[in-house]
């Protein structure tokens, strides 16, 4: 038998196995009997009516089973993809929600809605047969830019959304802030975009579904996050199928990032046509598909202001914000410019004072959606900018300004202006350690010493706040949220003592198999090789929430924690019976039930192996069985802190922008595998450089055309774009989980962009082109910002 | 227009009819049922599916089955001598958790050792990021993949692979 | 990808009978263009003919004059040969450093020369050091083979041999690629032959091409310094979004000069 392994120690993951020798289940992997393949013809017009489609040809090519298109789709009463967060605007009026068949009906409003559907016996004669569809396109004019859709003489797209605005919403004292405003010694105007991204899981999303007609059970395999919530929106809203006659299941997920927690069109209708045609279907995206039709994240433009007074200390905030929803509300939209972002606007700091207001716009674009970090980037890239832009203009160095207005380690609890009660924190410790590592001191020399190269330098600082770990149920009900926001385990133990971890959340990347069985192995004393982590399949795991929001560890891991309570709790009484001691004098230790101040002990599988074989046992009292269910609702999110600093060398002849230093310390709580934390913490520096420097979504302004459709476009961060990141921990333990610990998933891209974009304006401050840029900084743009005049 | 097609797959001998437009890649998922290569997009830059032919890492999207006619083909589930023991890349990763998803891992590994072979086992950070340019990785940021690619390269020099 | 019928003649003799028999015949060499294209469904030819089994179009050659290269040789092969290296660095380190390690291990410079993508980096090796391509039926000087986007000299049934490449006294290769497709946004291959300095550029015209006023000043003067005020008009140049062509003209300029600067 292996070893027990505990909290604190960098276990090496136990589902690498797997993945290393070619062994991971993916969607795509999974060989249904009689398979089928599905191909969705997608919109080539950002913007039309369609008069007409004529099918007949595709359903007579060689090879097809069915063709559908939105007319069928509407006959057989399929429902709308649904917004599951409905967010009440200013006047108290819940959002615009606009209908959102899963084939589009008469109108396309997006390159890459779905206008057919195609099912034959091979993937390649499903293409070939789509493309003997015909349909009759009236194109219409597109309005793209977000900015441009809130203009009055804005193109309409939605009849039934006047002026393109889904909410106009807002949170925070108006009345405190303008007075603070008219009482300020310094205001910093900023106007910033937060640009759009593709969120390029590595695995393009999939569908796998059947039919059994034995049993009247659906299947649907797909990549999700959350694959009991999919089975609840597809059962409860969109299909109709009963929940217990549905089965979901997400295998092997090669990663999400927010855009595998959707329920899209796709997976809709491949389960749908399963059932309609009796046969298996499997569909798999292409990567240009994905570009298309995957929900993308960010697309903000925003003006903000901050007020100091004559010593810098922040006295209001206030923001102005166009979100881009793109054409349709995707399954949770609606929160992330929001609930996710507004509340995020106090950072560190005591700014006493915030006023945001955001409208949210429709364009005729893919949706937006969460996007690793979801709202938290947008908004400290808009903090972090402003603060730095602050220091800038004060004549005040950046770091200094920061610690003069963070808020203080014996504040907390700390109740911000912008609703949310920060539950523990220490953020001047943060800042210093990452400061000394990365020789903050020495910048101004290393800047003199390029400059005498050609070369510009600059240093940039972003300290972020993150909230995550979502969520009290309550909190988000009462924020319009549809579902709850808690999380399952089950510790289901077998006879010979070892034990299967069934968990609502889903891992795919983050390594939940292993931490989660890390936890119960320190806890139960169990050695690693005797846990199974089971999860993504509904009919295995009781119910789940899935995983997003940096709440896998902080709210799952959790739920775990109660249910290995529950385990020590009913061993004890088994082990008092066994050992014929009163339950009061037992103790669990090592694995063992010990009578206290005695020798005798029951090592828990014996209690287990009595649970279960109980020839000796209490069954007056006590079930039999070893297999133990728990939920557990978080009473608060989690705060994780840090800060980044990012040095960054400009060539003023190209434009080119080199990372020449990356430092992350974060205040993640207690830290259960510190491997895994720092491997979530680099992914996540890596997109928000790639944010900041990179990724570059770009749809024609007129034509509404995805210009940025494929990695030939769209510039994916490389090995060779990144260097290596200095990291570093302070540790303050979340008060209110069992485990102490925050989420990390998201921290690094939540921070980062701001960190690299301080930067590179630190460095063309050297030549005054600091607020000419804008994110992504590519060459092009810095060059152009350097030159322009 | 369907050809019978043959070639050496992880020292076995396979054959089968593809149609001539079949990719290797799907030959290999498809026919063969060897799944652990991937395809992650659709203009040949992922690297997901990279396998060795004939010793030499390529992007197997990017070729016909039929051009792999005769060849020795080796895939991810070719790499490891038994189920116990790991190619010693294999090992650096899991060793230096240079794989999250999992997705990109079996195409990162395979050029990784295409790699160390090409630099006869003498890697720096910035060789292997270079070498990294046709093999995207969303999860890791690379740091661990980096990392993982120059304990293996050491590893592979001292088992003699 | 449509279906097609595939062959794999074993001779030039072969490959260009199936060529003339097709009703729309494509050259395959390494594929690292065609194989993308007829995957969009860009492209749907009747025949693929692969030219691999034809062993004469692959190999390279050295003597005192230069280097020839065979059709079929591979990137990896010219980055990886000892005696390109000493003959002309410049051209094993732009082989070295044409797309990633997998296109390198299949792509040959016939299939990119073919192409003539505007984009491609060999085509400004060809043009810099005045190289010859000789095919099934004649030579063609370099000078006469670009002809626009996509579009070269090479008749129908016409075939690539090989490229010679003359020993240049000294030459470099300077490229600013595309941040996501790393295809050259802007490459300039300067080199110092028998016959005076030439200025090749790629990516930033519909096909690679040469400047005169560079050359010209590189006559009088082999240093930076002499191209630095040299700008080539922005009209007509590449435009996309991650380069205007205002921006690739001033990339050509600042390459140019870090190209001389590394022949030295």
């Amino acid at each position: 038998m292996g070893n027990v392994a505990r909290i604190g120690e960098r276990v090496r993951r136990t589902e690498d196995r797997r993945f290393l020798t070619g062994a991971g289940r993916y969607v795509d992997d999974l060989q249904l009997a009689r398979c089928t393949y599905a191909y969705f013809l997608r919109s080539p017009h950002a913007h039309a009516r369609i008069r007409s489609i004529d099918t007949s040809k595709a359903a007579a090519a060689p090879g097809v089973v069915a063709v559908f298109t939105g007319k069928d789709v509407a006959d057989a009463k399929v429902g709308g993809l649904i917004c599951g967060w409905v967010v009440k605007d200013k006047h108290g009026e819940p959002h615009k929600a606009p209908g959102h068949p899963a084939i589009a009906l008469d109108t396309v409003r997006y390159v890459g809605d779905t206008v057919a559907m195609v099912i034959a016996d091979t993937a390649a004669q499903a293409r070939d047969a789509a493309e003997q569809i015909e349909v009759d396109y009236e194109v219409l004019p597109a309005v793209i830019d977000p900015a441009a859709a809130v203009a009055a003489s804005a193109v309409q797209v939605h009849a039934d959304v006047p002026g393109n605005l889904s909410y106009d919403w807002e949170l925070g004292d108006k009345a405190a802030v303008d007075a603070a405003f008219a009482r300020a010694a310094h205001i910093t105007k900023l106007d910033l975009v937060n640009n759009r991204l593709v969120p390029n899981a590595m695995e393009p999303r999939a569908a796998a579904a059947e039919y059994d007609r034995g049993t009247g059970t659906y299947t649907l395999y797909t990549t999700s996050q959350n694959p009991h919530v999919t089975r609840l929106v597809l059962s409860a809203f969109v299909l109709g199928i009963p929940e217990h006659k549905l089965r979901v299941v997400a295998p092997d997920v090669g990663g999400g990032f927010g855009s595998k927690i959707f329920i899209y069109a796709d997976e809709t209708l491949v389960l749908w046509a399963a059932g309609k045609t009796g046969r298996a279907i499997k569909w798999t995206a292409e990567r240009s598909e994905s570009f298309m039709t995957d929900a993308h994240g960010r697309d903000h433009v925003t003006h903000a202001e901050l007020a100091l007074d004559k010593d810098g200390k922040f006295l209001a905030l206030k923001v102005d914000t166009i979100a881009n929803m793109g054409a349709y509300l995707s399954t949770f939209a609606t929160a992330v410019p929001t609930y996710l972002y507004g509340t995020l606007l106090a950072g560190q700091y005591t700014t006493p004072a915030i006023h945001c207001n955001v409208r949210a716009v429709f364009t005729h674009t893919a949706p937006v959606d969460a996007y690793r970090g979801a709202g938290r980037p947008e908004a400290t890239y808009l903090l972090e900018t402003i603060v730095s832009k602050a220091a800038r203009e004060m004549n005040i160095d950046p770091a200094e300004l920061r610690k003069r207005n963070f808020i203080a380690a014996g504040a907390f609890p700390y109740q911000t202006p912008v609703a949310l009660t920060y539950d523990s924190g220490n953020y001047t410790p943060i800042l210093d350690q990452a400061m000394k590592l990365a020789d903050y001191a020495g910048a101004s020399e290393r800047k003199a010493a390029a400059k005498a190269k050609g070369k510009l330098r600059g240093i940039g600082i972003s300290s972020y706040i993150e909230a995550c770990g979502l969520a009290p149920s309550a909190v988000v009900g009462s924020l319009g949220a549809g579902v709850g926001q808690w999380e399952s385990a089950q510790l289901r133990f077998n006879p010979t003592g070892n034990l299967q971890i069934l968990t609502g959340s889903h891992s795919h990347g983050q390594s939940h198999e292993t931490t989660f069985a890390q936890i119960v192995s320190d806890k139960l004393g169990i050695p690693l090789d005797q846990i199974e982590v089971v999860h993504g399949d509904t009919a295995q795991v009781p119910f789940g929430m899935g995983s997003y929001g940096s709440r896998s560890l902080a709210v799952g891991g959790s739920a775990i924690m109660k249910a290995a309570d529950k385990i020590i709790a009913k061993g004890k009484k088994i082990a008092a019976h066994l050992m014929e001691a009163a339950e009061a004098d037992i103790v669990f230790e090592n694995g063992a039930f010990k009578v206290t101040g005695t020798d005798k002990n029951v090592p828990l599988g014996q209690a287990v192996f009595s649970a279960y074989v109980p020839h000796n046992y209490p069954l007056d009292k006590l079930e039999p069985g070893m297999d133990e269910n728990a939920f557990y609702d978080p009473s608060n999110f989690t705060y994780p802190s840090g800060t980044q600093i990012c040095e960054v060398e400009v060539d003023p002849d190209t434009g080119g922008v080199e990372i020449v230093n990356f430092v992350a310390v974060d205040d993640f709580g207690n830290v259960v595998n510190p491997m895994i934390v720092e491997g979530q913490v680099h992914g996540g520096i890596a997109q928000g450089v790639g944010q900041a420097l990179l990724e570059y979504t770009v749809y024609d302004k007129e034509s509404g055309q995805l210009l940025s459709g494929s990695y030939m476009d769209y510039t994916m961060p490389r090995a060779d774009n990144l260097p290596s990141f200095n990291l570093g921990y302070q540790v303050t333990p979340c008060p209110h989980n069992p485990l102490g610990v925050k989420g990390c998933g998201e921290a690094g891209a939540i921070a980062a962009p701001a960190a690299v974009m301080n930067a590179v304006r630190d460095a063309l401050a050297q030549v005054g082109a600091q607020d000419r840029i804008e994110m992504p900084a590519t060459p092009q743009r810095v060059w152009q910002a350097i030159h322009a005049h | 227009m369907t050809m019978s097609v043959s070639m050496t797959v992880n020292g076995k001998t396979v054959s089968g009819n593809v149609e001539a437009r079949t990719l290797l890649v799907q030959f290999l998922r498809e026919h063969l049922g060897l799944t652990g290569t991937h395809v992650g997009c659709d203009t040949s830059q992922c690297g997901a599916c990279v396998v060795h032919v004939d010793g030499i890492s390529v992007k197997s999207c990017t070729l016909l089955a039929v051009q792999a006619e005769g060849a020795k083909v080796t895939t991810i589930e070719g790499l490891a001598k038994s189920a116990e023991e790991l190619h010693p890349m294999q090992e650096a990763f899991r060793e230096n958790h240079g794989l999250q998803c999992g997705f990109c891992t079996p195409g990162m590994v395979m050029s990784a050792i295409d790699l160390v072979k090409r630099h006869n086992y003498q890697l720096d950070e910035e060789t292997v990021r270079h070498g990294l340019e046709g093999n995207l990785c969303r999860c890791t940021g690379y740091h661990n993949i980096v990392k993982s690619i120059i304990a293996g390269a050491a590893a592979m020099k001292a088992a003699g692979v | 990808m449509y279906d097609f019928a595939y062959h794999k003649p074993k001779s030039m003799a072969d490959a260009l009978a199936a060529l003339k028999k097709a009703a729309d015949g494509k050259l395959l060499a390494g594929g690292m263009t065609l194989i993308p294209t007829l995957k969009q469904r860009l492209a749907q030819p009747s025949d693929v003919i692969d030219l691999a089994a034809i062993g004469e179009l692959r190999g390279i050659k050295v003597d005192g004059n230069g280097v020839t290269v065979g059709a079929m040789t591979k990137h990896a092969e010219v980055a990886a040969s000892a005696d390109v290296a000493k003959a002309i660095p410049a051209l094993a380190k732009l082989a070295a450093n044409i797309g990633d390690g997998q296109v390198r291990n299949r792509g040959t410079i016939g299939g990119s020369l073919a192409n003539s993508d505007p984009a491609a980096d060999y085509p400004a090796a060809v043009l810099g050091l005045g190289a010859t391509i000789t095919t099934n039926e004649r030579t063609i000087a370099a000078d006469d083979f670009f002809k626009g986007l996509f579009e070269t000299a090479l008749k129908e049934g016409e075939i690539i041999t090989s490229v010679t490449f003359p020993k240049p006294a000294k030459a470099a290769y300077m490229k600013f690629p595309n941040p996501a497709s790393r295809y050259a946004m802007v490459g300039v291959f300067v080199a110092q032959t028998s016959s005076g300095p030439r200025v090749a550029v790629t990516g930033a015209g519909p096909c690679a091409f040469r400047v005169k006023a560079m050359e010209d000043a590189l006559a009088k003067n082999w240093s930076a310094d002499a191209v630095a005020g040299i700008k080539v008009p922005a009209n007509g140049l590449n435009g996309d979004i991650h380069g205007s062509p205002e921006y690739r003209a001033h990339l050509v300029t600042v390459m140019a000069k870090r190209a001389v600067a590394a022949a030295g």
